[in-house]
């Protein structure tokens, strides 16, 4: 019985050393450089966590100490996994929905499906192993998932990731495509709320372009892109008459006003009949350009009205006066000039007048209250001053009284009597 | 003629009923010290006016007040900014409580530099040492009350040092919140704190050491004292009523005048409404008062040894305020001789640190 207990604890033992057993790392992390660099970076990898080991991609026996027996074609060695087969080999586990499920169970499994849509999966099926595949976006041992802040893909280091390839003119230029990307969307409204504001839902790279299914879109599907995010502007752009007028142009709408990748802040200037963006179409004197121009015009002026108002209330704040309900109104007229910013997509200027007017009464309404804090304020002081006047004249009055009170005393007591009498009055 | 005499009459009537003669009689014969420190006695008197300060702006807020979580902010807004000199009342009431610490913090250093604890004034420093306490508890449970964002946050901070402390900390942190967090349960117990019982052990202990200082008169300087015995003089006196009385009435004008200063040109800050889920805002710190504790605290790293170090900070303070509530009876050798110089340098000591500290917890 004791030989029977002591076989099964050897044997168990044997089994738990030759499952932990992985040659692959014992032999690539005695290596030196490019050999051991797999090993090393593989400790921060994702599938690693996961138990997933070198041979679940590269294949081989990792249990065979020899390193003719572990990489042995016969035991299914892959070897270095060539840039053509790198989707495929992901897409084994990927594309298992089943299998997925057990790690997350929300992961898409459509990666490959998407990648194969995408100009870089076309190119890599047209055999042009240039283009990127899933290690240039992901890494290749130390992938992470793409919520961790080193991955490259997280969303804060995407536009970089993307850049490698999209900065590199000589690559680019075989695709006849910009190499100026990067710069052009460092300047926009989205990569400083992305990189500035640290606002990781701001668009990036992949928002307008998609991910693995990664390609620019066409001129007719633009405003449906930007309308994910912009709702209200795309709905209204649909309805204006600028939509068949850019449609039949073959120009992308939003593209033709704001630019693809240097989103800049839009700010009235942009509809100046004559120096704005309106005028390269527009003459000052045409319909448009007088839309353009009062629309620029009402804006304008709600936004120098809330400019106004609000130094008023932030003096009255800043006084110490209790002003937050005109504040809060204060937001009310800011939101009503977004509505108005919004409204610019119907390019009619009722549409814009409509929120203005709002906007504008509103800000007569907290003009008027932040006047009224500081004519408040004034009133107060005048108060203190008289209050300070009386406290003042108080005090006076009780030390006369008390002086001329001490000093008749005195004079009613006989000089050297308040040496220790007990009752010096002092003065 | 015709109004003295009608004067003397009520007095008559009211001594018939309600016995005057003897209060009379003894502020009649009652004497202040009269030497070059006789300024510090006045703020004493001024900590005890706005004290009155705040029991009668205090009532006039509850007029209006609303100890919830969901409408303190907003019945403080209303008070501010719609009801008639709201705002007038509500920040003396801050400015008093604020202007009350400094005074009742001068009124103790004066009594530590003018040795007027020693024997037989032990009970009556006591009894201003639990008033100093109270004033701060005064501070701590009103701070809350507007439940702002600053006065949320430095209230959680100030029930997690409790938290922290051996032993009693857990509960007197559950005490103080009413749960396991700050919220709708902590704001209605501080506010019963406030309003009913800090005030009703303030009065009557208030009442205690007036009453000690009657028993035992205006302590004379240690230093004038030994002067006058040189000399073989008496120190001398002045009356207290009119003489005192009047001057010290001028000067609780002039600290009115203050608090109208203060009022109307730094307005006490509403800030924002405080919201629990919210992550605390960057700086936060406590009243000035709590600084020094606080900032001290902040420079302990977390272990010193197996220990935390909060822990060791709080019973650092524990210890150093047993010391000092205990100053008259270390104050005074076995042979009955004032150790003058170590009260002194121990006075001084504690200003510098607190000085120190609380300037290096505001401005870092």
């Amino acid at each position: 019985m004791k030989t029977i207990i002591v076989a099964s604890g050897l044997a168990l033992l044997m089994s738990i050393c030759l499952a932990a057993k992985d040659s692959c790392v014992t032999c690539h992390q005695a290596l030196e450089g490019v050999q051991s660099d797999p090993v090393r970076k593989y400790a921060s990898d994702i599938h690693k966590r996961h138990g997933f080991s070198c041979a679940d991609c590269h294949g081989g026996d990792p249990q065979r100490d020899e390193a003719e027996a572990a990489m042995s074609p016969a035991r299914g060695f892959r070897g270095k996994i060539s840039r053509m087969a790198v989707p495929q080999l992901c897409a084994r586990c990927h594309s298992d929905a089943r299998l997925m499920h057990k790690y997350n169970p929300r992961q898409r499994v459509d990666q490959l499906a998407q990648y194969l849509t995408s100009n870089h999966g076309k190119r890599l099926a047209a055999g042009d192993t240039a283009v990127a595949n899933c290690v240039d976006c992901h890494g290749i041992h130390d992938i992470r998932t793409t919520k961790d802040p080193l991955s490259p893909a997280h969303p804060l280091r995407l536009p970089e990731t993307c850049a490698r390839c999209h900065s590199d003119k000589a690559r680019m230029e075989k695709y006849k495509l910009s190499a100026t990307v990067l710069a052009d969307y460092q300047m926009s409204v989205h990569w400083k709320a992305l990189a500035v504001r640290g606002d990781l839902s701001a668009p990036s790279c992949a928002s307008c372009h998609g991910n693995h299914g990664a390609a620019p879109p066409h001129v007719g599907e633009v405003a449906a892109v930007c309308g994910t995010c912009h709702v209200m502007m795309e709905d209204l752009y649909r309805g204006s008459p600028h939509k068949p007028i850019f449609d039949g142009m073959g120009v992308a709408g939003c593209v033709a006003c704001h630019e693809n990748h240097a989103v800049m802040h839009p700010t009235p200037k942009l509809l100046n009949s004559e120096s704005g963006i309106c005028a390269t179409c527009h003459d000052a004197e045409s319909v448009g350009g007088r839309t353009a121009g009062s629309m620029a015009k009402l804006i304008g002026e709600l936004s120098s009205e809330i400019d106004r108002s609000g130094a008023i209330l932030d003096r009255a704040r800043r006084s110490g006066m209790e002003v937050s309900p005109a504040l809060l109104r204060q937001i009310e007229a800011q939101e009503q000039l977004v509505k108005a910013r919004v409204a610019v997509h119907a390019f009619r200027v009722d549409a814009v007048g409509a929120p203005v007017k709002e906007g504008l009464r509103i800000t007569r309404e907290t003009n008027a209250a932040g006047l009224a804090a500081l004519e408040e304020l004034g009133r107060r002081r005048t108060g203190l001053l008289f209050s300070l006047a009386a406290i003042g004249l108080t005090i006076l009055g009780l030390w006369l009284w008390i002086r001329n009170f001490e000093r008749k005393k005195r004079s009613l007591t006989a000089p050297g009597a308040n040496s220790g009498s007990g009752d010096d009055l002092g003065g | 003629m015709e109004v003295k005499a009608r004067i003397s009459a009520a007095g008559q009537w009211l001594d018939e009923r309600l016995g005057l003669g003897p209060v009379r009689e003894f502020l009649a014969h009652k004497t202040v010290p009269k030497h070059s420190a006789t300024v510090w006695y006045y703020f004493g008197g001024i900590t005890l006016f706005l004290f009155g300060v705040q029991v009668a702006t205090g009532m006039l807020l509850l007029l209006y007040y609303r100890p919830t979580s969901t409408e303190a902010y907003e019945s403080v807004q209303f008070i501010v900014a719609e009801v008639q000199f709201g705002w007038l009342i509500r920040s003396i009431h801050s400015w008093a409580a604020n202007l009350m610490m400094l005074t009742a913090f001068i009124h103790m250093f004066s009594v530590v530099f003018l040795h007027a604890y020693r024997r037989p004034r032990e009970v009556t420093w006591l009894s201003g040492i639990a008033l100093l306490g109270l004033t701060m508890a005064f501070g701590f449970s009103g701070y809350l009350l507007p439940w702002n964002t600053t006065s949320f946050f430095a209230t959680r901070i100030g029930t997690d040092m409790a938290a922290s402390m051996p032993v009693l900390g857990e509960a007197l942190a559950r005490f103080l919140r009413g749960g396991d967090d700050i919220g709708g349960a902590t704001l209605t117990r501080f506010f019963g704190f406030h309003v009913a019982i800090l005030p009703g052990i303030t009065t009557a202990l208030i009442l205690v050491h007036l009453a000690l200082v009657q028993r035992h008169g205006i302590s004379t300087p240690l230093r004038v004292e030994r002067q006058h015995q040189g000399a073989g003089a008496q120190v001398s006196q002045i009356p207290f009523a009119p003489n005192f009385l009047v001057r010290e009435l001028m000067a609780w004008y002039g600290t009115l005048g203050v608090l109208g200063c203060l009022a109307a040109f730094f307005p006490w800050e509403l800030g924002d409404k405080a919201d629990p889920f919210a992550p605390a805002p960057a700086g936060i710190r406590p009243e000035w008062y709590f600084l020094a504790p606080f900032y001290t605290l902040k420079l302990i790293p977390s272990h010193v040894w197996v220990i935390e170090g909060q822990v060791i900070g709080l019973l650092g303070f524990g210890l150093l305020a047993a010391w000092w509530v205990m100053l008259p009876f270390w104050a005074t050798a076995r042979d009955g001789v004032l150790r003058v110089r170590l009260v002194t340098g121990a006075g001084v000591a504690l200003i510098a640190y607190v000085a120190t500290f609380s300037f290096l917890g505001y401005t870092r």
